[in-house]
């Protein structure tokens, strides 16, 4: 398990807690079965992921747009996380970053029904783009293309990336990002 | 004769593939358009086009601040309002760091299934009209109002309770709820015993439903649809069972499942969840324990920055929040998960093929509320 030294991010199960000056350290006590599942992630994606958090049933990894569809396919495959639950775009205007969180579920797996596995992308803000996951987990269609036009992302490879809730006529910037207001507030 | 300009021919070697825009009328829960490609009366092919009540709740929270998000919270799933609260109230608890009283907790669920029942009845009465069952809606809309006034004695008001809180609920159950809430659900339950041999054994309604979109439990776990639709493909998945919160895990009630996947089963599922929650209530009417029904918070209730994924077991599915907060009294985004929206990817995978008469005995099956769905 290890973590880039610029990110703020703990390391899950490292023993010894190391003073890291910029990151507000607290001892994350990981539990046997979430500890049994990032070992497996750790273990074949090794640098490429980083651990965000692994609290009692919720883990999140944050994930690089290149590595995002074998990451997806191990975790259904392999680990059987299988029930896409949602898809969430945030906006942080000061990072220059738009991340995009997938949360997946399990119901096949009694030990894993209660854990809701997160991955997140960080995506620049200029240039949102990410591959989709519709071959792995085929319920995210729609709410990538929620996505899409709530906050400008690009789902490469999507099959039909067009306005879904907003009106035909839309002509402004995508309304979750923060610098689109609301009129009178 | 020409036709309307929302319906087109064309002309293909397989056949005149003719294009039908089905709504945005009101089809009996909101607006919402579904554009059906039909070969003679086969469904070749649907689009779903959600949109038409789409209202921005999520850009909405985060200009107000968590207390003043509740009542707004509600109204995109005003027949389950306790039901799309909830998990929002558990998040808040989760960044702020707020207890709940025991209390309170055993009030929430009694809440949760009250609203739950009440919302199943407004659903079956609706799927009686698509079926064309007048009795059907009768009834249960009927029902629904002996519930409600229940709901309405313990919070004020009939549908939009606004009733969750973070740190409890809003006031204590009046002084003679238990008897009255015991004596309602008694007659309750011997009127969904007579639903059973009135609709369910209805030789019309099994015929409009019985093997009509059948979803294997494959394609319901792959297409992400959850609750009763879910658990009618035979998945037995249940967020009160596998990740109870409050005091879930202190109650005895089973989750319902059954095979078929067809539309049927997708509303006998439901109907068999209200007699859990009538064992559920009357659990809690028993073991609740005296005391206060809320924490006072501050007047501007924060926490630190950080996120929360909450979830729970609404009247159509598993309803989650995605909530981040950044220490400010304001939450910095809030996702809702609503069930409805992860139905949609159901919606072209069983009507193709199926006949253009099914196609309400289908959609309504869903449990898709457009209003919801739509946020």
């Amino acid at each position: 398990m290890s973590s880039q030294g610029d990110q703020p991010e703990e390391e899950g199960q490292s023993k010894e807690a190391e003073a890291k000056p910029e990151a507000q350290q607290k001892k994350i006590e990981i539990l046997a079965l979430e500890k049994g599942i990032v070992d497996k992630i750790t273990g074949r994606f090794g640098d490429k992921v980083n651990l965000v958090y692994a609290k009692p049933r919720r883990i999140r990894f944050d994930v690089k747009p290149e590595d995002v569809l074998d990451f997806a396919r191990f975790l259904h495959d392999e680990i059987g996380f299988d029930q896409p639950i949602s898809v969430a775009g945030t906006d942080y205007p000061k990072e220059n970053v738009i991340q995009v969180v997938y949360h997946i579920g399990c119901c096949t797996i009694p030990e894993y029904a209660s854990s809701v596995f997160a991955f997140a992308l960080k995506l620049p803000r200029e240039n949102p783009k990410t591959p989709t996951l519709i071959p792995v987990y085929r319920g995210v269609e729609y709410h990538e293309r929620e996505t899409f036009e709530m906050l400008g992302v690009i789902f490469e490879g999507h099959p039909k990336l067009e306005r879904l809730l907003l009106p035909e006529d839309w002509a402004d910037i995508p309304p979750l990002r923060k610098d689109f207001g609301i009129k009178g507030r | 004769m020409g036709l309307p300009p929302s319906m087109q021919v064309e002309e293909s070697e397989e056949g005149r593939i003719l294009t039908i825009s089905v709504g945005p009328q009101h089809p009996g829960s909101g607006h919402f358009r579904l554009v059906v490609k039909v070969d003679g009366d086969i469904i070749v092919g649907a689009d779903p086009d959600p949109g038409y009540v789409h209202r921005g709740e999520e850009k909405m929270c985060e200009y107000r601040n968590y207390i003043q998000n509740i009542p707004h919270l509600e109204r995109p799933m005003i027949a389950d309002s306790c039901g799309i609260l909830y998990p929002f109230c558990l998040a808040v608890e989760e960044i702020a760091n707020i207890s709940v009283p025991e209390r309170a907790q055993y009030i929430r669920v009694i809440m949760a299934e009250l609203n739950r029942c009440i919302f199943e009845l407004y659903w079956l009465g609706i799927y009686g009209i698509f079926l064309g069952h007048s009795t059907m809606f009768m009834w249960p809309m009927g029902d629904r109002e002996l519930l409600i006034d229940l709901a309405d004695a313990a919070t004020g008001a009939r549908v939009t309770h606004a009733y969750f809180v973070p740190g409890g609920v809003r006031n204590d159950l009046p002084e003679n709820f238990k008897e009255r809430a015991i004596r309602q659900l008694d007659y309750f339950k011997h009127r969904l015993d007579q639903y059973k041999d009135i609709f369910y054994a209805n030789p019309l309604f099994l015929d409009r439903t019985q093997g009509v979109g059948v979803l294997t439990a494959q394609d319901a776990i792959n297409l992400g649809v959850t609750g009763p639709v879910l658990r009618a493909s035979g998945v037995k998945h249940d967020i009160r069972k596998v990740e109870p919160y409050d005091v879930y895990d202190q109650l005895y009630f089973e989750v319902h499942s059954m095979n078929e996947g067809d539309s049927y089963a997708r509303a006998y599922v439901p109907f068999l969840e209200m007699y859990e929650s009538i064992k559920i209530i009357k659990q809690c009417l028993e073991k609740m324990p005296s005391g206060p029904v809320r924490t006072k918070l501050g007047p501007n209730p924060r926490g630190p920055a950080g996120e929360s994924f909450k979830r729970v077991e609404a009247g159509r599915g598993e309803l989650a929040y995605y909530l981040v907060s950044d220490g400010t009294p304001k939450p910095y985004r809030v996702k809702l998960s609503v069930p409805s929206f992860r139905q949609i990817p159901a919606m072209p995978h069983l009507l193709k093929g199926a006949k253009l008469a099914d196609m309400p005995a289908i959609y309504w099956s869903l449990n898709y509320w457009p209003v919801e769905a739509d946020r």
